[in-house]
């Protein structure tokens, strides 16, 4: 059985159609990409999944059981479910240690001290833990990244979608985000990336989706999306990367 | 090629005074300066004359402080020290003026490079001697102001021997005024996070809260506060309701005040909440935060530093509220400084409750001002 099971789903913004029928499987410890053009969707799916936005009819399952739809407690949801965003939101006012403890310490309700030594290792783990008791604004943006990346696997999360996570990092920062990701692959953490690192789709994903008018277009192993696509749309989207030298 | 028929341009070589294009386009930029000698000449006549009035106004000075027996060696000297240093103010347009005649003379050699910079210090200097005059200028009016029909300002309102004599009179009665706001201060700041919470409590559920929230802060901040205290000091007792009709005086004051100040301040922290992002609320949410913790961890610790400055303004506005009490009879610095004045003619006495407001506010805004910088650099990039 799939870990996450999204089921012809369906959501409008207004007059303009996101979702129209999509569905997608995610397999226990399988890393998933998805790709497409902006506005396809692929960070509104993900808010989906942990229940940031609703869907209007289809059904999200998450090891069989359904996650949408009217009378899911949200916050127990989020707490096996993990997200990391585009622009960080590292809360600014606490250090990056009280970022990483905040969800354990009150969700969890785990013990400071014990929620501080397991952030304690999972910052050495990413090489800041010199900067545990430093304030968010004043670490580059890929050390934000990466420490947002452990504030979400400090509530040891069955999954964890990565929205974007490089695309507002400087170039010369990107490298140090995606190694954490790899890493994560390859000790089986079950990953959905919305991502437009074409080449680092290709090293990690086991399946790549390419959204497109509010459906999953093409799917298939990286090898195969890249090299020999066999919708016309996904071809042209790819030539497109590929002209602007992405792939 | 003509750009100025009055002086003489330089062909080409240097450059900022280089070769034109072709044709009929000039490049403006590469104008000689205008010339500021009759600015500087102006700068030069104002400035002298400020001096002069200035001395005038000494010597007016002088003559009330013999008047009021002040006079003496000391007080001499001091005011030929302010003599001189009034002199001080022609430096700059003196200044300018050499500048600018330094500026026509560089020109007429032909280096608009050079001219144009001294033009601009020329400028410069005319502009802080007016800064400097106007500023002079004033002072001079408000010497004249105290001093004016034979020290009628002064006796008034400084009455020296009678600020004294009734001061502790006074900073006693003041203590009725900080007791007042320190309460409300405290009770404000959780009343109005409350009604900022109620004003802001989501989905249909939270409606009606809403709706109330809505009605009390509308209500309460159209409301003059010198009404409400009246109504509620005054209207309480007569209603003969157990308990609260034995409440002190100042208790009603305390009352009254929270309650004004609390729909401002809820105002304050709803806006320092919600100019925290929505990406904040969603990063708390997803990480399994409820609601309320979200509230309580991420967004308003945010929120509340924003509002701050605000904050204290509201605090200001409340302090100097607390002279409305004498409404209700409470016999705070200003009631008490009305009593004696009316009993000596003189409003010296209220001039001292109004240095006692000013010397409790600034600090404040000093302290703000430094606490907030000090949040800013902990925070911040490049800090230490």
């Amino acid at each position: 059985m799939p870990l996450i099971e999204i089921r012809d789903i369906r959501k409008r913004f207004g007059s303009h159609p996101v979702f129209t029928g999509l569905s997608l499987e995610v397999d226990e410890h399988q890393v998933v990409c998805l790709i497409g053009p902006s506005g396809c969707g692929k960070s509104t799916l993900l808010r989906c999944i942990n229940g940031l936005e609703t869907i209007d009819s289809g059904e999200i399952c998450i090891h069989g059981n359904r996650v949408s739809g009217p009378g899911i407690d949200v916050n127990a949801l989020r707490r096996d479910v993990g997200i990391v965003f585009q622009s960080f939101n590292l809360f600014p006012h606490m250090t990056v240690l009280e970022n990483v403890m905040l969800a354990p310490v009150r969700v969890l309700r785990q013990p400071r001290g014990e929620a501080e030594a397991r952030a304690m290792a999972l910052l050495t783990r990413i090489g800041l833990e010199g900067k545990a008791r430093e304030y968010p604004d004043r670490l580059s943006g890929g050390q934000q990244q990466r420490a947002a990346i452990v504030r979400a696997l400090a509530m040891d999360p069955m999954v964890l979608l990565l929205d974007e996570i490089t695309s507002s990092l400087d170039p010369e920062l990107v490298a140090e985000v995606l190694n954490i990701v790899r890493d994560l692959a390859a000790e089986g953490m079950t990953m959905l990336l919305a991502t437009h690192e074409m080449g680092f789709a290709r090293e990690v994903a086991a399946k790549v989706c390419f959204l497109c008018n509010g459906v999953v277009h093409e799917e298939g192993p990286p090898a195969r999306i890249f090299d020999s696509p066999t919708e016309e749309r996904t071809r042209s989207f790819l030539k497109r990367i590929i002209e602007a030298r992405r792939l | 090629m003509s750009l100025s028929d009055a002086r003489p341009v330089p062909e080409s070589g240097r450059p900022g005074g280089g070769v034109q294009p072709e044709g009929d386009r000039h490049f403006r930029a590469s104008a000689p300066p205008p010339s500021a000698t009759t600015a500087a000449a102006a700068a030069v006549a104002v400035t002298a004359l400020v001096v002069l009035c200035s001395w005038g106004t000494l010597r007016s000075v002088h003559g009330a402080l013999v008047t009021l027996g002040q006079a003496g060696p000391v007080a001499d000297s001091l005011l030929v020290l302010i003599g001189v240093a009034a002199v001080f103010l022609l430096w700059p347009a003196v200044r300018s003026m050499r500048l600018a005649t330094q500026a026509n003379e560089i020109l007429t050699q032909g280096d608009v490079v050079e001219a144009r910079v001294a033009a601009a210090s020329a400028r410069h200097f005319i502009w802080i001697s007016f800064g400097y005059a106007a500023a002079q200028f004033l002072v001079l009016l408000t010497a004249q102001f105290f001093i004016a029909n034979n020290l009628a300002v002064s006796r008034t309102f400084f009455d020296l021997p009678l600020i004294g004599n009734t001061f502790f009179l006074i900073l006693k009665a003041f203590w009725i005024n900080v007791y007042i706001f320190l309460i409300a201060e405290v009770l404000v700041l959780i009343w109005g996070l409350v009604v900022a919470m109620a004003r802001l409590a989501p989905g249909a559920a939270g409606k009606p809260i809403r709706m109330i929230a809505t009605f009390y802060v509308d209500i309460f901040r159209s409301l003059p506060a010198i009404i409400n205290i009246y109504l509620i000091g005054f209207g309480i007792p007569l209603t003969g309701l157990p308990i609260v009709k034995d409440f002190s005086q100042n208790s009603f004051a305390i009352l009254a005040l929270t309650l004004t100040s609390g729909a401002y301040v809820a105002e304050v922290y709803r806006a320092g909440i919600e100019s925290i992002h929505w990406s904040q609320t969603a990063a708390a949410r997803s990480l399994g935060l409820s609601y309320m913790q979200t509230l309580r961890f991420v967004i308003i610790p945010q929120g509340v530093r924003h509002i701050i400055p605000p904050l204290l303004n509201s605090f200001i506005g409340l302090q100097k509220d607390t002279a409305l009490v004498n409404v209700i009879g409470s016999i705070d610095a200003f009631n008490q400084s009305i009593i004696i004045a009316s009993n000596r003619f003189n409003l010296s006495p209220v001039t001292t409750v109004a240095i006692l407001f000013i010397v409790i506010t600034i600090p404040q805004a000093r302290l703000v001002d430094r606490l907030i910088e000090r949040d800013r650099r902990r925070m911040r990039v490049g800090a230490t």
